[in-house]
């Protein structure tokens, strides 16, 4: 088990940099420079910004003063050349992660209830209803929800400031809204997973001792049905985290998602390059924190 | 004399189940209305109005719905019904095209892989694992900022379409190929495959011939599946000012510019965020029951 870990966090390592070579490559080849404004700068002071950024250098040499300017620390954006790329993701991951972890608990508060409920009484009114308020909001995109949330919310009831980003009560509208869909998702596979357990051997046994309807379900039949939930969340984080690049341009919150497209945008090479690799291994880490996960709530299955 | 008995085919099968899927029937007519009013209605209403989805009239500014302009219009004063069912157009040519792109990629990729097994299956596999396990969301919106549209506009169509078709064409494929995979690795080792072998039908066509076909079902419930996700990633590109570009308009930049104004011109969001979250509704609940038709083991109960 510990090995299997310690061999997959060095597996990580090859893919960011694979992952690194494409999107540096990428970068590279498409036309227009970080410094091609739309007034062009003299030929010589332009050289010289290429020359202080290496950018004058072989493809492969660039690549890896970026890479270690990434990994040690001292790599600065190209546009903002007075900090460094992991200064500037520091100061916007924050927002970013608070937004990110407020809808996963959104998403997980109203879809597991939701999905047990539904499970519970399965082809009643009850199940059909929040099966389909599920799949509405499946179909609702979050750039269409954000907006009608801040006009009901903000703009006509004022019970919440529109767009801010300083203290909890500013934080509720951007969570459910980026939540929403995803508290869909998780109704639905808590559904699929209880409905599968609820029938099994060990379930009816727990019954059968004569423990109460939520005993059963909460420390015998759930452990089971999460399954599929906890196998979701890998992909999820990546969803989430893209996500809150809308999220963000709504609600303007100063975050990394909207930054990262800014950058990319302005073909500001390093940041795009630091923001992909950050990505990237969370990502990582996160799909292999959510095997681990596995391995306890199932102990049938083996890394 | 003995009674002829008539088997029902998988296609009867699963016609009589999906009939039986009320809400799915009702989503198929619904979106066959979506469909009709955004073909048809430019030239429609180019005959009776004269508007077309970039005519602006910008004297006259952003009204509110009226006779004249059903949905209203935006602030250049283009009629904003015409420019939803244009957006509409797009959004869905899009998502068809870019689902097609993935179907074929993914069927291909996993029926090869499958077929081939051993070292090359494996390899194969670890591929759609590493990219499964890529932020690719994020390589798409690099590629989408980075390439200039007109540079890859082909046979007449906008450039930024092109690009469209592609990013969500290759990054969409990755869990058909897998599904598709898992089938023909069951499938190669039936009696058929072995006797179309026997009869020395070429490997190729063994595969494409004999084995794909058996495949559809859950092809076509997870095409199903994927439209609606590749019609939501285009309009989020679109919304963050990546995908389609002006004076071209999918629903995605309709809400966009929609939800700029919303406090003041509540109906350019009202319209294109509505038709296409009632498009989004009907195609997943068409998926819903194309699944329970098709793919009776994947049923949720």
């Amino acid at each position: 088990m510990l090995g299997h870990v310690l061999r997959r966090l060095l597996g990580i390592i090859p893919l960011v940099l694979l992952l690194a070579l494409v999107t540096f490559a990428l970068l590279k080849l498409a036309p227009g420079g970080p410094f091609s404004a739309e007034r062009a700068l003299p030929p010589e002071i332009e050289r010289q910004l290429e020359e202080k950024f290496l950018l004058d250098r072989p493809f492969h040499e660039q690549y890896f003063a970026y890479v270690g300017g990434i990994l040690d620390g001292t790599l600065p954006s190209l546009k903002r050349p007075g900090e460094t790329v992991g200064e500037l993701i520091a100061t916007s991951v924050p927002a970013s992660f608070t937004l990110g972890s407020m809808a996963l608990l959104v998403a997980l508060a109203l879809g597991i209830p939701a999905g047990v409920i539904a499970a519970l009484r399965q082809n009643s009114l009850l199940d059909y209803g929040s099966m389909s308020i599920a799949l509405i909001g499946i179909s609702v995109p979050n750039f269409v929800l954000g907006p009608l949330l801040v006009s009901l919310f903000a703009l006509q009831l004022g019970l919440v400031p529109p767009a801010l980003w300083d203290g909890p009560r500013n934080m509720i509208l951007p969570a459910v809204t980026l939540g929403a869909a995803y508290a869909a998702y998780v109704a639905r596979l808590t559904r699929a997973g209880m409905l599968e357990v609820i029938r099994s051997d060990f379930v009816r046994t727990a019954r059968a001792k004569g423990l109460s309807e939520l005993q059963v379900v909460v420390r015998h039949a759930l452990k089971g049905g999460l399954l599929p939930v906890v196998t979701w969340l890998g992909p999820a984080t990546a969803r989430i985290l893209t996500g809150t690049v809308v999220i963000e341009k709504i609600f303007n919150v100063p975050g990394l998602g909207y930054y990262f497209v800014q950058s990319a945008l302005d073909r500001d090479y390093s940041m795009v390059l630091g923001v992909v690799m950050f990505y990237a291994t969370l990502l990582m880490v996160m799909n292999l924190l959510v095997d681990v996960a596995y391995t306890y709530l199932d102990p049938r299955v083996e890394l | 004399m003995a009674e002829l008995v008539e088997g029902t085919s998988l296609w009867q099968d699963a016609w009589r189940r999906w009939r039986k899927h009320r809400v799915s029937v009702a989503s198929a007519v619904v979106l066959a209305f979506v469909i009709v009013f955004c073909a048809i209605g430019p030239p429609l209403v180019q005959a009776i109005w004269g508007w077309t989805y970039e005519m602006q009239d910008i004297p006259l500014g952003a009204v509110p719905p009226s006779a004249e302009h059903p949905f209203g219009t935006d602030q250049l004063g283009r009629d904003l019904m015409v420019r939803t069912m244009h957006g509409g157009r797009v959004s869905l040519l899009v998502a068809l095209v870019a689902t097609a792109v993935s179907l074929t990629v993914g069927v291909t990729y996993g029926a090869v892989s499958g077929y081939s097994g051993g070292r090359v299956d494996a390899a194969m596999m670890r591929f759609v694992d590493i990219m499964m396990s890529t932020p690719y969301l994020l390589l798409v919106i690099v590629l989408m900022a980075v390439i200039p549209p007109s540079s890859v506009s082909f046979a007449g169509l906008d450039g930024s379409f092109v690009l469209m078709f592609g990013a969500l064409g290759l990054v969409s494929w990755l869990v058909l190929a897998r599904i598709v995979r898992g089938q023909v690795l069951s499938l190669k080792r039936r009696e058929f495959v072995e006797a179309a072998r026997a009869i020395g039908v070429k490997p190729h066509l063994i595969l494409f011939r004999h084995i794909v076909p058996n495949t559809l079902g859950p092809v076509i419930v997870y095409a199903s599946m994927t439209i609606p996700g590749v019609m939501l990633s285009e309009a989020f590109l679109s919304f963050l000012g990546l995908g389609i570009r002006e004076p071209q308009a999918s629903w995605g930049t309709l809400v966009n510019e929609g939800s700029n104004a919303m406090s003041v011109m509540p109906w350019l969001l009202v319209f294109p965020g509505g038709l296409m979250t009632l498009t989004l509704f009907c195609l997943n609940f068409l998926g819903d029951g194309l699944r329970d038709a098709l793919d009776p083991s994947a049923r949720k109960s």
